[in-house]
This record gives structure tokens, C-alpha cells and sequence, in this order.
């Protein structure tokens, strides 16, 4: 096995092209556990914890452009406000050791249903940047994932950045687990809405083989919520959204749980996201 | 492979490292560093905690190849550090002091993790100039920290101990 070491981004870029086999490491906590049990052997390891760009973010032009090397640790201290529901995410990922390392590149580059940051892209509308040397491309979120450990990103290809729109209303993100740290989704939920599009996006995680969204969910929130006071929604309305979100799901029995939990779980968590987003609409958080 | 990083404070490298190697296994079995404990090799315990750069990480979460050239403080850099401990001559450090006071030690497998993840807390609280972490925000510290005998309230009261100890050292204007 070799480890590369590249210093710049371009190097980096120039590496994983000459070989695509080589398993880049960012934050290391899952490509380490993969290499302690010895589930994967790569040729080389492409250490990408040294660059500077991956590692930076900024808000520009409408959204935040986090690297894709942030950790968890700092999306929580430093960007709670421009990314709400990702910070929620992160904050309720794993550990503090490892939330020091772990990073939503990484996250993306594992592609686990269960990853917790995916819902939180998918209901914002987020895009991922790959680049290789052959070009930069952003891709939405939403079409980011195939199925388990699988996405879009070509052999040749590193993720350097996802572009998070800036928040325009109040976003949730909720999980459900054994305890409350150290712990993989059973289901995961995620809402956001756009208090000026007057739009509603939701993520699913944990229930279906890719992080999923309900559009019949999103539609038939949009034209319910009450975006002129923020009003508690009435019982019947919902559940009824809490149903669209389950069936949207496609979810599978296993260690962690049944599919009819999982449904279940859903239905609770989106009723609950549309009560705390109201309350936060009438807070002000439009 | 050959990595070179410092370790508490001291140069040092080890040699014909394996590249998928972790930072875990070159502590112990090749820079004879047996303090950060090896119990999961999956991130999950916290036993292997020690500082990269100043930031609490799993050392078997860390490839070696990616601590080269970086600054590593294990437990065995924490004891030579002293403290504003209960007894201020020793030459453990205040959180070390405080586990053998409170009796937070039992078979001691987890201790090595939770004393570098307490200390952590410690200095980004009450070393800070804060104050003193309450008990959710320690139990929140040391979350990714797995202790099967003691139950965790005598951690907990070591690390409050500390805490208080740490504090009252701050507000002397003491040495740290
Ligand atoms: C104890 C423990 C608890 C965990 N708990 C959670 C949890 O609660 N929620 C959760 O979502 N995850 C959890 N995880 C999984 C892991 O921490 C996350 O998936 C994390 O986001 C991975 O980031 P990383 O930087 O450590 O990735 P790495 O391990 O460095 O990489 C992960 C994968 O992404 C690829 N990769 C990394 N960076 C890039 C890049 N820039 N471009 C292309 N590919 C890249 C790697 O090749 C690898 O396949 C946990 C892991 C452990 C060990
Ligand atoms: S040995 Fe590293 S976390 Fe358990
Ligand atoms: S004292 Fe035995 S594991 Fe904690």
C-alpha cells in the first residue's frame, strides 16, 4: 500500500487521476475502521487532511460553500446560522472525538443511507462539487446518491465543497437512536422550509437504500402551512403529512430496526418538525 | 514508510510503517507508548483518545501517515504537566489526581481516554477563564468515553473535582 501525501489541491486532483483506485482519507473514520478489521485493502491511500481549500467555507452569493474536509465539530460552533439543520445533524453525529475528525465530505464520499448529513442536503436543496482534472461539476443532492455506498462520483473524481443555500425560513432535523450519542440513525428526518419561496423540502435518512425526499409531502405542506402567522397545524392536517412522509420511505428490516418502525418513527418526527417549525416561524425565524 | 511527528513535546519516528497503519499502533507497538488504550479499533470507546494539534481524536481513527509533522500528546504527557490538583506537588495532572480521589478508577482500561477527553473539557471550560462544565455538559464531554465497571458517577464526580479544583487555581491567578 502507498500513502500520498499531496500538498496542494491541484496535486491532489492530479493523484486520484493517475489513480483512481487510491481511497482518499479525510477525517478517517470510516475509511480506518474499514482498514483495522480488514475489510479493504486499497493500493493507496490519498491523505487529503493536509489541504487548505477542502478545509475552508464561506458564504457566498446566496449560500455557504463548505469544504468538503470541515469537520462536524466545526459546523456546529461556527455554523449553526448558515446551515441550521446541518449543524442540528452534526451536532447529534457520533462523538466529540469523532466530530473533531469526521467531515461532510467524508459523510458524501461513504454515501451510507444513514449518514447524517444527508438528509439535511437533500431537504435544503444543496449541490455537491466533485472536481478532477478534467473539470468542476455540481451536482443537487438529490441526485447526488444511487443506492448504499454508492453515488454519482466518477473513479477520477474528489469531492472538494457542497454549496448549502442560505436558510430563508426554519429547518429541523431530527434522529432517532439507541441514546443520544455514539449512535447510526434508525430513521432520520429532515425539513426546511423558504418563508420566500414559500416552498417545503424534506430529507429522509435511514429508511430507504439512498437518503430519500417526499415531494408529495413537500406540496402538500407548501400549500398548508400557514406562512402569513405560523399557525400550530391542526391534528388531522399533521398526520396526514406525517403519512405522505412514511410512504415516501423504503425502508428495510434490519439490526437496528423494522420497516414498520422506521415508518412509524418518520410519521412522529415530520409531525413534530412542522410543530417546531411553525413555533420557529412565529418566532421570527422566516 | 518512516513518520516523524512530535510526541508530548518530543521529537520522535518510527520506521517501516505500514501506510494503512493507525496512529493507535505506532503509539504502542512501535514508539512504546502503551498509555492510549487499544479496546475497539472502531472510534466507538474512546480508550485510544490523545490530542492531534491540540484536538481530542481516537488515535485508531488517524492513519500515521496523516500525524506526520504534527504535535501528539498522549496520557503520558499529561502526568509531567502537574496541576492545581488536591495535592499541588504531585506530578499528576489535576483530572489524573482527582480519579484516584474519587475512586473513578476500576479495572482502568477506559481511564487513559476519559483523563485526556476530561482534560479537554477542562481547557476549553474553566482553563479558559469559563465556568466550571455542569454535569450534561460533562456527560456530553465524554460521550464517545465507554467505562464498563464503574457506572460513570465516580468519573463524573472526578471531573466535577477537577473542575472545581482548576477553577479556584484560575481564579489565584495559579499557574494554569
Ligand atoms: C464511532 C463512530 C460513530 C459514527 N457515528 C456516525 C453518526 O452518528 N452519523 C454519521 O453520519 N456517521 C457516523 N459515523 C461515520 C463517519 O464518522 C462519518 O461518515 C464521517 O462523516 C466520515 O467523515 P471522514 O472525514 O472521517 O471520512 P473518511 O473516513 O476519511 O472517508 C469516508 C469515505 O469518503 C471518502 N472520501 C473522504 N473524503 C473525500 C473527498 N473529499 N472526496 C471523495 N471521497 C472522499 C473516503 O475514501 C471514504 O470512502 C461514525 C463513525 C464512527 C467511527
Ligand atoms: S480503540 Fe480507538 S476508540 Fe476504541
Ligand atoms: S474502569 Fe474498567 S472500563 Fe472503566
Amino acid at each position: 500500500m502507498e500513502f500520498l501525501s499531496p500538498s496542494t489541491w491541484e496535486e491532489a486532483l492530479a493523484a486520484k487521476s493517475g489513480r483512481p483506485e487510491a481511497v482518499p482519507i479525510t477525517g478517517g473514520t470510516d475509511v480506518m475502521v474499514e482498514l483495522n478489521f480488514d475489510r479493504r485493502r486499497p493500493g493507496a491511500l490519498l491523505d487529503l487532511s493536509r489541504l487548505p481549500e477542502p478545509a475552508q467555507w464561506r458564504a457566498e452569493g446566496g449560500h455557504l460553500r463548505l469544504g468538503a474536509a470541515v469537520t462536524y465539530t466545526a459546523i456546529v460552533e461556527h455554523l449553526a446560522g448558515h446551515a441550521p439543520a446541518l449543524a442540528q445533524a452534526a451536532r447529534s453525529v457520533a462523538s466529540p472525538q469523532i466530530r473533531n475528525r469526521g467531515s461532510v465530505g467524508g459523510n458524501l464520499g461513504s454515501a451510507s443511507p444513514a449518514g447524517d448529513c444527508h438528509p439535511p442536503l437533500v431537504a435544503a436543496g444543496a449541490e455537491v462539487e466533485l472536481a478532477s482534472v478534467r473539470g468542476v461539476r455540481r451536482v443537487p443532492a438529490r441526485e447526488f446518491y444511487l443506492g448504499p455506498g454508492s453515488s454519482v462520483r466518477e473513479a477520477d473524481e474528489l469531492i472538494s465543497a457542497v454549496l448549502v443555500p442560505a436558510p430563508a425560513g426554519p429547518q429541523q432535523f431530527s434522529k432517532i437512536g439507541t441514546r443520544n450519542a455514539m449512535v447510526i440513525a434508525v430513521a432520520s428526518f429532515c425539513l426546511v422550509l423558504d418563508a420566500g419561496a414559500r416552498t417545503v423540502g424534506t430529507g429522509i435518512g435511514s429508511a430507504g437504500p439512498r437518503p430519500l425526499r417526499s415531494p408529495e409531502a413537500e406540496a402538500f405542506l407548501a400549500a398548508e402551512f400557514d406562512w402569513e402567522g405560523g399557525a400550530e397545524p391542526s391534528e388531522a392536517a399533521a398526520r396526514h403529512f406525517g403519512a405522505l412522509v412514511a410512504a415516501a420511505a423504503e425502508p428495510i428490516d434490519d439490526v437496528r430496526g423494522t420497516a414498520a418502525y422506521r415508518r412509524h418513527a418518520l410519521a412522529v418526527m415530520a409531525r413534530r418538525a412542522w410543530v417546531w417549525c411553525a413555533a420557529d416561524y412565529r418566532k421570527g425565524a422566516r | 514508510m518512516r513518520v516523524a511527528f512530535t510526541v508530548n513535546g518530543e521529537d520522535m519516528a518510527a520506521e517501516d510503517v505500514w501506510p494503512g497503519e493507525s496512529l493507535l499502533y505506532v503509539l504502542r507497538e512501535r514508539l512504546g507508548l502503551p498509555g492510549s488504550k487499544n479496546a475497539c479499533e472502531q472510534g466507538e470507546c474512546g480508550s485510544c483518545t490523545v490530542y492531534l494539534d491540540g484536538v481530542t481524536v481516537c488515535a485508531c481513527m488517524v492513519a500515521a501517515g496523516q500525524a506526520a509533522g504534527r504535535a501528539v500528546r498522549t496520557v503520558e504527557g499529561l502526568a509531567a504537566s502537574g496541576g492545581a490538583g488536591p495535592a499541588p506537588d504531585s506530578r499528576l495532572s489535576s483530572v489524573q489526581e482527582a480519579f484516584v480521589e474519587a475512586g473513578a478508577v476500576q479495572c482502568g482500561f477506559c481511564t487513559p481516554g476519559l483523563v485526556v477527553q476530561a482534560d479537554d473539557l477542562l481547557a476549553r471550560t474553566v482553563r479558559a477563564g469559563g465556568p466550571a462544565p455542569g454535569d450534561a455538559e460533562i456527560r456530553e464531554a465524554l460521550a464517545g468515553n465507554l467505562c464498563r465497571c464503574t457506572g460513570y458517577e465516580k468519573i463524573i464526580e472526578a471531573v466535577r473535582t477537577a473542575a472545581e479544583h482548576e477553577e479556584r487555581a484560575v481564579r489565584r491567578g495559579g499557574a494554569r
